[in-house]
């Protein structure tokens, strides 16, 4: 048997209360309905002698009530949804990031302090959690039942979820967008530990962060040689670029946020800042999302004052 | 109605025209063509049917009880192309609208009889596409066919396989069209909108979505070849496209598909019940508007499968509020149906009991619609067994549902044979039992959290899925049933006569099977259709 399915985040509570509002509310119509149609057919069954006169074969008034009648509820349950819909979409200012790459047919998980897991996340209990994710290949989702979530995972965009767990122990991860041959195994845990406990964990695998990560590959692969300050090649120049306005040779204007950089590393001809050849190399194929997403920690990290973050 | 004396008996359309196999294959008569049809999806839905049936097998084990991970992709993926576009998008459209509509307008034939032959090819060029890609090792990406894996990771037949789909496509759209036409065109002397049977009406809003949403479906599928084959950068990221866009087509056309379905189903399902309960439908005119609404609206609320694809939130609630809204005109469809039980004399032949089924089954797939239409229940529902088991109980416990009560209502038109009534009615309730206990485990499942699209699963998923199999294996009985007794009764099933159920509407005023050229005499019509007496 199955346990019923645990509440495990902040959000599902909620959540399951307007499943189970629409549960009783879809059982009393159904029950009605086929109550209506048994009591019918048993009375109205060919050879009974129950009264068969003045039947209707219409009537306005019964027509409106139920059109508007369940109009009203529809929008009720429209109503209660949305309010849950858009504390789902909303992450809190104060949620931690985490950085997913999903890929056929695993999630790699990279924590701002550079531990990195594969088809394993640990997350601290009662605090918001902001997963910023990306797909190296094709489309995943990332699903955790216990908390209601499921967030599809694009290549070539980040798309965010966010939670906060309010149950420690181990949740089941899923894909839940057919990706192949092995989308049924790939799967993993989400480990919620007590905050102290996750600090202690972090420590314990701690290594470089992802932005030092992300310098040291800026001047591994040679970005410094055309974006550092000694360059004489003409190339614009990235520290403390994130989160302003960029001119475009087009006449349009961007906000240098996670997307725009990403594409830039890997799509350099579909956007080419005003005033500069277009001779950057594209690196696809060259560094995989989780080196993108280390250089853009990187650049991030150059910004003076905490930059107001796009998606 | 007022009926049509048939005058001098003419041959019927089985035995005139042309002898042979090259009767049957060049004939331009709709009802030919309908059996034509209903031939075709016999076949495919058997076909169907297997994989569907390789499916549950598998799922009886958590690691996978009969195939690989590569073989079981396949199989759902070939299950659900063949169910979808060989099986139920024409089934009720191609094979009962074919044969009935001309009949139930008082015509002598479809618009275009010869555009009509030609859809049939259509259907069953595309049909050799399709198998061809199953021969040649099948198609492993869905029958959503979701980009970039379709273009550019599967290694499996996917341009084959959207060639076939891509051109039975247009066999849909022609038939739609033809339909329109005869619509507007062909109605006999008297018969207006408003006394037009709620069958004709199904028909023709179908039509409609056909004509209008098909074309998209293809012009997606186009782009699917041109990127595999010449790397066009529409959908891949890598290229410069966008993932998603192909979602927005695929489901512009792919959600009132669902209505394509549904709708000719509401249709037949009308028809039925007031033969069973010998009574005038309950609010004919709402019945009517009710349908045109859904096929309209039905337009605009594609982006309700893309909740968490990752479109914004504002087009999350406005997606939402629309499938809330186009759930009202289905809610109004049961309401009146279950008012036309009121009061009236009602038989429980097999078609009745299909129809009773249907608007049972298509209501508790309508209500756990809703639940997916709210989007903070869709998050952790969408992609689940709960979306399997909602859309099943639409097609499935509706359409086919819907399908098979119709066949069964006219098939003495159809051969002129009775079918026996005793297996029909026990087949029928078996079909009810066996397919609640395929599918209802499905919805614990998903809300349980199994996603969809999985050959292994965890094992606390196994008894579920093992209550589901089991179910299958009666619903699969209950289809092969059907298949036996009525041909049986081809050959030994009794004279139907012309009008069996003592049922209104112009096609039982001809002879069973009907006249090559259906009326001796056009018909006028005097008054709106369901005119029962008990």
């Amino acid at each position: 048997m199955i346990s019923p399915l645990p509440q495990a985040s902040s959000l599902a509570p909620g959540i399951d209360a307007l499943f189970n509002a629409m549960l009783a509310l879809s059982a009393a119509v159904a029950l009605a309905v086929f109550a209506a149609m048994l009591v019918f057919c048993v009375r109205y069954r060919r050879g009974s002698a129950a009264d068969r006169s003045l039947s209707p074969s219409r009537s306005l008034g019964i027509e409106l009530t139920w059109t508007l009648v369940p109009l009203a509820l529809f929008m009720g349950l429209f109503g209660w949804s949305i309010g849950l819909w858009q504390r789902l979409q909303t992450p809190p200012a104060d949620a931690t990031v985490i950085y997913v790459v999903a890929k056929q047919w695993m999630w790699k998980t990279q924590h701002p302090n550079g531990q990195r897991e594969i088809d394993a996340l640990h997350v601290p209990l009662g605090q918001p959690v902001r997963l910023v994710m990306t797909s190296e290949d094709v489309i995943h989702s990332f699903y955790v039942p216990a908390f209601r979530v499921k967030q599809d995972v694009l290549p070539g965009r980040y798309t965010q979820l966010w939670f906060t767990a309010t149950r420690p122990g181990r949740f089941p991860l899923f894909c839940a967008e057919f990706c192949g041959t092995d989308h049924a195994v790939m799967r993993g845990d989400i480990v919620v530990m007590p905050s102290a406990q996750y600090a202690q964990w972090l420590q314990q695998h701690a290594s470089q962060t992802l932005a030092t990560r992300g310098g040291e590959l800026f001047r591994q692969l040679g970005c410094s040689g055309c974006h550092g300050s000694q360059s004489t090649v003409h190339a614009p120049d990235l520290m403390g670029l994130y989160g302003h306005t960029v001119a475009l040779s087009d006449g349009s204007r961007v906000i240098a946020d996670d997307r725009y950089l990403h594409d830039s590393i890997m799509l350099p001809s579909l956007q080419i800042v005003a005033g500069y050849a277009p001779i950057m190399p594209s690196y696809q194929g060259r560094i995989g999302e989780e080196d993108v997403l280390a250089l853009l920690a990187y650049i991030k990290s150059t910004t003076p004052e905490p930059a107001h973050e796009q998606h | 109605m007022s009926s049509t004396d048939p005058g001098i008996a003419a041959p019927s359309y089985l035995t005139a025209g042309e002898p042979g196999l090259a009767g049957w294959l060049l004939t331009h008569d709709h009802k030919r063509i309908g059996i034509l049809y209903a031939v075709g999806i016999t076949f495919f839905f058997l076909l169907g049917g297997i994989a569907a049936a390789m499916i549950r097998i598998n799922l009886i084990e958590p690691q996978g009880a009969l195939m690989s991970a590569e073989t079981y992709n396949k199989a759902f993926t070939f299950h659900g192309v063949v169910m979808v576009w060989f099986f139920l998008i024409p089934s009720i459209p191609a094979t009962l609208g074919n044969f009935l509509l001309p009949l139930m307008i008082g015509a002598r034939d479809v618009a275009f009889p010869r555009l009509n032959l030609f859809s049939w090819y259509l259907y069953v060029g595309g049909g050799l596409f399709t198998i061809g890609a199953l021969l040649l090792g099948g198609v492993d990406t869905g029958w959503t066919f979701y980009t970039p894996f379709s273009t550019l990771f599967s290694n499996s037949h996917v341009v084959l396989a959207v060639v076939g789909v891509f051109v039975v496509g247009f066999s849909s759209i022609l038939t739609g069209l033809n339909f329109i036409v005869t619509v507007h065109t062909m109605r006999a002397t008297g018969m207006h909108w408003f006394r037009l049977p709620l069958f004709v009406w199904a028909m023709y809003a179908t039509s409609l979505v056909m004509v209008l949403a098909t074309p998209v479906l293809a012009m997606t599928l186009s782009l699917i070849a041109l990127e595999r084959l010449l790397g066009v950068g529409i959908f891949d990221p890598a290229l410069g496209g966008d993932p998603l866009l192909f979602q927005h087509f695929f489901w512009f056309y792919s959600h009132p598909a669902v209505y394509i379905m549904v709708l000719p189903a509401m249709g037949v399902v009308s028809e039925l019940i007031t033969c069973g309960v010998r009574r005038q439908i309950f609010g004919y005119r709402f019945m009517a508007w009710s349908m045109l609404a859904i096929a309209v609206i039905g337009f605009m609320v594609w982006g309700h499968h893309m909740f968490v694809a990752g479109q914004s939130m504002y087009a999350g609630i406005v997606f939402s509020i629309l499938s809330f809204v186009v759930a009202v005109p289905s809610a109004i469809k049961v309401f009146n149906w279950v008012a036309t039980l009121y009061k009236g004399t009602i038989d429980f032949h097999a078609p009745m009991l299909y129809a009773l089924g249907f608007i049972g089954l298509f209501m508790l797939g309508g209500l756990t619609g809703l639940f997916l239409a709210a989007t903070a229940l869709d998050v952790n529902l969408t992609d689940t067994y709960f979306v399997v088991a909602h859309f099943h109980y639409i097609m499935v416990g509706g359409a086919v549902m819907a399908y098979l009560g119709g066949i069964h209502f006219w098939w003495p038109k159809i051969t002129g044979r009775l079918y026996p009534e005793g297996p029909a009615r026990f087949a029928a309730i078996l079909m009810f039992f066996g397919f609640n206990l395929t599918f209802f485990p499905q919805y614990l499942l998903g809300y349980f959290g199994m996603p969809r699209r999985y050959h292994a699963y965890p094992e606390p998923f196994q008894w579920l899925n093992v209550l589901s199999s089991a179910g299958a294996s009666i619903l699969a009985l209950a289809y092969v049933m059907p298949l036996c007794y009525l041909g049986w009764s081809l050959v030994r099933g009794r004279a139907a006569g012309p009008n069996p159920w003592r049922a209104t509407g112009l096609e039982w005023t001809v002879p069973s099977p009907p006249p090559k050229e259906n009326f001796a005499l056009p018909p006028v019509v005097s008054e709106g259709p369901y005119r029962y007496r008990p």
